[in-house]
């Protein structure tokens, strides 16, 4: 039987559920013996070469570009992860979501501290090579189905090994209470 | 404003339990609780600022804006708009040219939702600086916002004088009492101080066998055995004990404590003047809702009569050593103040966030002391218990759920007004008598309670069928069950959760998204699950009565209404749809940055 194929992506996160991933240690090279990495930050491959059987998100949708990413993991994955709080729940960049989107580009370019020296032409970037922000970040779910998630930021790099382990050998994923209990 | 907010610090006699009231006269005097004032109470108190601030911002009716000269609040509740409130509240925002939420330019005229302010038997209506303006037409509308244009004072506007005591001078109001059946204990013949005359010549225990004796229940929707709490509370170990009664009336579609309070409130003083005799109690406390504040005056001369008559103070009726008084807390806009513990913490000046229990009221209650509360209507049915006897009382009603009820029915259907019926009443018989034959759906309880359908009318009101607080929602065909009605109670949970258990501040929101999922067409098979499965977490997952039932609107229509929510999902087989729409999406960023989306 050909190895399950894994791919990554990091949307509107931090990139530490991908470092959470790595926390693994030495078992990556287990993970790699029983799967295949496709599209993912952690080999550099940008575009998908093949069908893939699970997909793990870090990371909500703040731009087109994030929802145009995650539509393309869906099409590509059988399994798709929503990895981490703001793959979840929007996390900390849904900070924003109760503002309008107006007033976070003012304060962003023109009134704060930091917009008021080097952008003396007030400018609200619009180039067209420039993903469009979304009114709100949306976790994942709310774009494209996901099939599990996993919780945390970032979650426990032994809770993802014990997830990936769980779904390529099939067997039930144990979640004591202490591993979903975070304060 | 040093002084002024010193006279008032100086009148609760710099007490920080009296809070609430501090507040409710600086927001009375300025129209706003500014940054200063604030700093000021808080220096006067010798408390934090945060903890003046904490308070008021956990009550609706505190502001730290100014909400304008005329502050107009306008019922939201799911009758008041049955009743036209949409075209009213249209109509103030185009004479006033200003949104809801938000006051004119000038500075003049605020304009704000509120929830329901016990008036659903006359809806629509508002309450205009204190003044309750029911039964608002368009063209009243207009006269109002006009008059303000004017700088006439508000009294001026008045309109024709309600029924009963609301003409009288001290009430001064418009509300009508719609008292529409009387029954045999609330509104029974009475000689004021009958009760208490004959209550001294009895000694505490023989008060409580009495009570226990007529098996009455707490009619503010508990039901818990009023005698049984009583003898907890005599028995709980302290130094002094507590009467509070409780007249929050917020569970939307209840407004029989209204009439009470307007037509019987000699009732209720007595009612709390047994109770503290039973208990040992020296002093009660009545907890009235800010939305009834147009009650104080009369209130308060009725306190002043019995305080003459000597049916307050002390040796009442003649009985040394028989000391007892009541003061009238007011509440400032919050429905989890009627949860009893938090109607403690907010009578001692703090948010009205409920406590844990145990220990419970009985044992540790105002001010950590033994404490009885109880409803309006239970304790003005014990001054009839008292007078007739236990035996008397538990003849009536049914066999778990003794006495009379009042119920407030609102909604569709032609008699809308209060009700004093025998508990055991079916729902059929109900509707017949308030003309509300043609029936769709009733909500039974207010938004915590259930919602039924035809194949119940049969059943009865009682605890050991379908439980009632006092409110009844009558739902007729041409309304749209789910957006109506459910997603409205769902917004009055949203609003009126204090925010302490994660569960009840966070998913009445969640589901009312997925309700809105599901009218927008994007629902799909799986939405009903995921609702029904978070639904029953509230109940194991959240502190207080309010979180435990929030979900109930949906639980019960689910349950009782299936086919409507079938009716909005399209393609039964479809197992995803989130609806996501990217043009929507970018379209605000777009416009901000003036660029084209090219999706
Ligand atoms: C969210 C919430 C709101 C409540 N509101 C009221 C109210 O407005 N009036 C009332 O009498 N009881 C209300 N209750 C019930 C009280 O907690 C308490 O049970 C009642 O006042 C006891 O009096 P009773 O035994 O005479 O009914 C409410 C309970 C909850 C959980
Ligand atoms: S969940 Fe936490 S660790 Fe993961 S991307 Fe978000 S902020 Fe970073
Ligand atoms: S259930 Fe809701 S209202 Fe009650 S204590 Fe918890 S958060 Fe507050």
């Amino acid at each position: 039987m050909s190895k399950p194929v894994v791919a990554t992506t990091s949307l509107s996160g931090c990139f530490g559920c991908h470092m959470s991933l790595l926390d693994i240690d030495e078992r990556i090279l287990d993970l790699i013996d029983v799967v295949e990495f496709n599209k993912s930050p952690i080999d550099d491959i940008k575009e998908f070469t093949k069908q893939c059987d699970i997909g793990i998100i870090e990371g909500g949708c703040c731009n087109s570009e994030n929802v145009h990413v995650l539509k393309d993991f869906r099409k590509n994955c059988k399994i798709l992860i929503s990895l981490g709080e703001c793959a979840i729940m929007g996390g900390l960049p849904a900070l924003r979501n109760g503002i309008p989107i107006k007033e976070c580009l003012d304060e962003a370019y023109l009134n704060g501290p930091t917009a008021q020296i080097g952008n003396e032409e007030q400018i609200l970037p619009n180039d067209e090579e420039l993903p469009m922000i979304l009114d709100k970040v949306y976790p994942c779910h709310e774009v494209v189905k996901i099939d599990y998630y996993l919780p945390g930021c970032p979650p426990r790099a032994d809770l993802i090994w014990d997830a990936l382990v769980a779904l390529v050998t099939g067997n039930e994923l144990k979640l004591p209470y202490e591993v979903v209990k975070f304060d | 404003m040093r002084t002024i907010i010193n006279k008032i610090i100086e009148k609760f006699n710099r007490n920080e339990a009296r809070l609430m009231d501090i507040l409710l006269d600086v927001q009375a005097e300025f129209g706003l609780i500014s940054g200063d004032a604030v700093t000021l109470i808080a220096e006067g108190l010798n408390i934090s600022s945060v903890d003046v601030q904490q308070t008021i911002s956990f009550y609706h009716f505190f502001s730290q804006k100014s909400r304008g000269k005329y502050t107009i609040y306008l019922n939201d509740s799911a009758v008041a708009y049955m009743m036209g409130r949409a075209d009213i509240a249209r109509t103030f925002e185009e004479e006033c040219k200003c949104k809801f939420g938000s006051v004119t330019e000038d500075g003049q005229i605020g304009l704000f939702n509120t929830a329901c302010i016990g008036m659903n038997d006359q809806e629509p209506a508002a309450i205009i600086n204190g003044i309750v303006f029911p039964k608002l037409t368009e063209s009243c509308v207009k006269d109002i916002v006009n008059g303000m244009k004017e700088g006439k004072s508000v009294p001026e506007m008045m309109g024709e004088l309600g029924d009963g005591e609301n003409s009288n001078k001290l009430l001064n109001s418009m509300v009508n009492n719609n008292i529409m059946k009387t029954g045999s204990v609330l509104f029974s013949d009475y000689k004021n101080g009958t009760a208490i005359n004959k209550l001294v010549t009895m000694t505490p225990k023989e008060v409580i066998g009495e009570v226990k004796a007529s098996h009455i229940r707490g009619l503010g929707g508990a039901g818990f055995p009023t005698g049984m709490k009583w003898d907890f509370c005599s028995m709980a170990e302290g130094d002094e004990r507590f009467v509070l009664c409780n007249a929050d009336e917020g569970e939307p579609g209840t407004f029989k404590d209204r009439v009470i309070l307007t037509e019987l409130p000699n009732l209720i003083f007595e009612g709390m003047t047994i109770a503290a005799y039973a208990i040992g109690a020296k002093e009660g406390i009545l907890y009235l809702r800010q939305e009834y504040h147009y009650m104080k005056a009369y209130l308060e001369s009725v306190l002043d009569k019995l305080r003459e008559e000597n049916y307050l103070g002390k040796d009442i009726a003649g009985k040394i050593g028989f000391n007892f008084d009541i003061r009238i807390q007011f509440g400032a806009g919050a429905y989890v103040c009627g949860e009893e513990s938090a109607l403690i913490e907010s009578c001692e000046g703090k948010r009205g966030e409920p406590r844990n229990r145990p220990p419970f009221p009985v044992q540790k209650g105002y001010l950590q002391k033994p404490t009885v509360i109880n409803n309006v209507e239970t304790l003005c049915s014990v001054v009839k218990i008292i007078e007739n006897g236990g035996e008397w009382f538990s003849m009536m009603g049914t066999k778990e759920t003794a006495g009379t009820k009042l119920l407030s029915i609102s909604g569709d259907c032609k008699y809308p007004g209060v009700y004093e019926v025998e508990w055991g009443i079916r729902i059929r018989d109900m509707l017949e008598m308030v003309g509300g034959e043609e029936a769709y759906a009733v909500q039974v309880s207010g938004p915590s309670g259930i919602c039924i359908s035809k194949k119940d009318f049969k059943r009865t009101i009682c605890f050991e069928d379908l439980p009632s607080g006092g409110s009844i929602i009558i739902i007729g065909k041409e309304r749209n069950l789910i957006k109506d009605i459910v997603c409205n109670f769902m917004d009055f949970f949203i609003d009126e959760s204090c925010g302490s258990c994660v569960p009840c501040r966070s998913l009445p929101l969640i589901l009312k998204n997925k309700l809105q999922k599901l009218l927008d067409g994007n629902g799909v098979m799986s939405d009903l699950t995921d609702l029904e499965n978070w639904s029953k977490n509230m109940k194991a997952a959240n502190r207080c009565g309010l979180g435990q039932t929030a979900a109930n609107p949906i639980l019960s229509t689910l349950k009782n209404f299936r086919e409507d929510y079938e009716a909005l999902i399209k393609n039964k087989e479809k197992d995803f749809d989130t609806g996501f729409n990217l043009d929507a999406a970018v379209a605000a960023s777009c416009e901000a940055v003036g660029r084209n989306p090219q999706i």
